[in-house]
């Protein structure tokens, strides 16, 4: 098995570049055309995201040497299931609100492609200390997406952007545009960060291989 | 660019015609609606038109300077898009509301799919879609009676059509445009001569609208009254709403419909048999967007099907038929 000569520090920034899971590898697309209508529905899906992608990569990691290759996918959904299993309870216990709007797509993390990529093209081949520092970038960059997106559909939909409690102030003469909640508005504020990520720091990622 | 190579799509026929010629004949054709509808509506609608205008030119020149492209704001294509889009608008919508929606059109639905050429629906109805999408209020309510220029309560004489099969307005009143409606929709007259100064330019082909308004006239006709079948106001039906403007100048739209003939009718068909159903079963009072937009997105696929039987050619049924029976036909 070939081991990963990267160094930690290259392993956890390149999911905001090169691997950059949203708008360069267009994957997990799912969860981020369908709870991104506020920035802080991206946080929480981001960050229910990001524990169990570094759950299942360090497992994926540890046990990639025991792991028989003809049953390894089962063997990957068993390790992305237990942790996404853990969340929901947490959330549905901590933070009812939240588990209401993002529903099911919060169980539907066992299925999303950042994950099994992520455990097949990374983890399964890589060491552990590799692989959290992977599946930490990956998944803070995957957060940091879905409150890009979110933020530009919540401000643009609702004329303002909420934090908490806290809101900013709605702008004068600014009539909010309900399309940017709904899913076209989804597929247009992604489509147009992809193409503007693709002409500015993707095409520099490119250059750098 | 190299005019020696030229990388087009089909077809490849040589013609004098030039898209700068093409697109000022459009404008022209569109100069008589545009008139009809500030007359009817009110100078209001002048600053529409401009503001739409203005702005879909600009867009495409800001997007060509920033995406360093050739600037190609001289062959009027902008200028159409924005015309027609306004053309599409409530005139009481505020002045912004055209502004955005050239925007949209040129930028979002236009130059980042590889600008004129490439797009694949009618910029202008991607930017009216997105508009109602976006400010429904504004783009359903903004609605101002003909003439005295003061604003609608209630429901459009569409919306009325739509629910009882029936109108007040004379088919004379329908003709001249004075109802309330869309900026550029009303005047039928104005609407037909620019169809038929473009049919006769050989600009645009006739079976897109007449395919689509015949199938609306047939098909309300049909179903168009609540008393029962066979019974609907199949001229109120075509001449009310926006189908006569979208039939003529938004489903020729070269880029956007299919290459052939018969692939054309097939288009002005389906558009027909779309705004039917919108209209009728749908939830919206108008379907003609909807309608023309989503032909746009089949064209490829009536492009792929459609295709002229050239000299010598039989089907393969026809042939193996042929070599079973022993050709005696």
């Amino acid at each position: 098995m070939k081991e990963s000569k990267s160094s930690l520090g290259f392993d956890f920034i390149k999911g905001f570049i090169q691997e950059n899971p949203t708008f360069a590898l267009a994957i997990g697309m799912c969860p981020t055309l369908a709870v991104t209508t506020s920035v802080v529905n991206g946080f929480w899906m981001g960050i229910a995201v990001l524990f169990v992608l570094t759950f299942a990569n360090v497992f994926v990691s540890l046990l990639r040497n025991f792991i028989p290759d003809e049953i390894r996918i089962p063997i990957f959904v068993i390790l992305i299931a237990t942790p996404v299993v853990i969340v929901e309870l947490v959330m549905k216990a901590y933070l009812p609100a939240i588990y209401e709007v993002l529903g099911i797509f919060v169980p539907l993390i066992v299925v999303n492609c950042i994950i099994i990529a992520r455990a097949e093209a990374f983890a399964y081949r890589n060491p552990v200390m590799n692989s959290l520092m992977d599946g930490l970038g990956i998944g803070a960059a995957f957060t940091v997406n879905l409150m890009i997106v979110g933020g530009i559909r919540e401000f643009l939909g609702t004329g303002q952007i909420v934090f908490g409690s806290a809101a900013f102030p709605s702008v004068p003469f600014f009539e909010p545009a309900a399309v940017m909640l709904t899913p076209p508005g989804g597929f247009i504020t992604l489509g147009i960060l992809m193409a503007l990520f693709n002409v500015t720091i993707g095409a520099k990622g490119k250059t750098n291989d | 660019m190299d005019d020696k190579l030229l990388i087009t799509p089909a077809p490849h026929i040589s013609s004098v015609k030039t898209v700068r010629g093409i697109m000022l004949d459009v404008v022209i054709s569109l100069l008589p609606a545009t008139l009809a509808g500030i007359i009817i509506f009110g100078i209001r609608s002048l600053q529409l038109v401009l503001a739409s205008v203005i702005a879909a030119v600009a867009a495409e020149a800001i997007y060509q300077k920033v995406a360093k492209k050739p600037v190609t704001v001289n062959d009027m294509s902008a200028v159409v898009t924005g015309l027609l889009l306004a053309l599409t608008l409530p005139p009481d919508a505020p002045i912004w509301i055209p502004i955005i929606g050239s925007a949209f059109a040129i930028i979002v639905a236009k130059q980042i799919f590889g600008g004129l050429g490439t797009n694949f629906v009618n910029p202008a109805l991607a930017g009216r879609a997105f508009i109602v999408a976006a400010w429904p209020l504004h783009m359903t309510q903004d609605w101002l009676n003909p003439m005295t220029h003061d604003a609608i309560t209630g429901a459009t004489p569409l919306a009325v059509f739509n629910n009882t099969g029936t109108t007040s307005l004379g088919v004379k009143d329908l003709l001249l445009g004075l109802r309330a409606g869309s900026l550029g929709e009303t005047c039928i007259i104005a609407l037909l001569a620019g169809g038929i100064y473009l049919i006769a330019r050989d600009v645009i082909d006739w079976r897109i609208p007449v395919g689509y308004l015949g199938t609306l006239a047939l098909g309300t006709w049909i179903f168009g009254s609540p008393n029962g079948f066979f019974q609907g106001d199949w001229l109120s039906g075509i001449l009310l709403g926006g189908a006569v403007l979208g039939s003529i100048f938004m489903a020729t739209d070269y880029v956007t419909s299919p290459v052939t003939p018969t692939g054309r009718f097939y288009m002005g068909v389906g558009a027909g048999i779309i705004t039917l159903l919108i209209r009728v079963w749908g939830g919206y009072p108008e379907g003609v967007t909807y309608a023309i937009l989503f032909m746009n997105l089949v064209t490829p696929l009536i492009d792929k099907y459609v295709v002229p039987k050239y000299y010598g050619y039989m089907h393969d049924i026809q042939a193996r038929k042929a070599a079973a029976g022993g050709g005696t036909k």
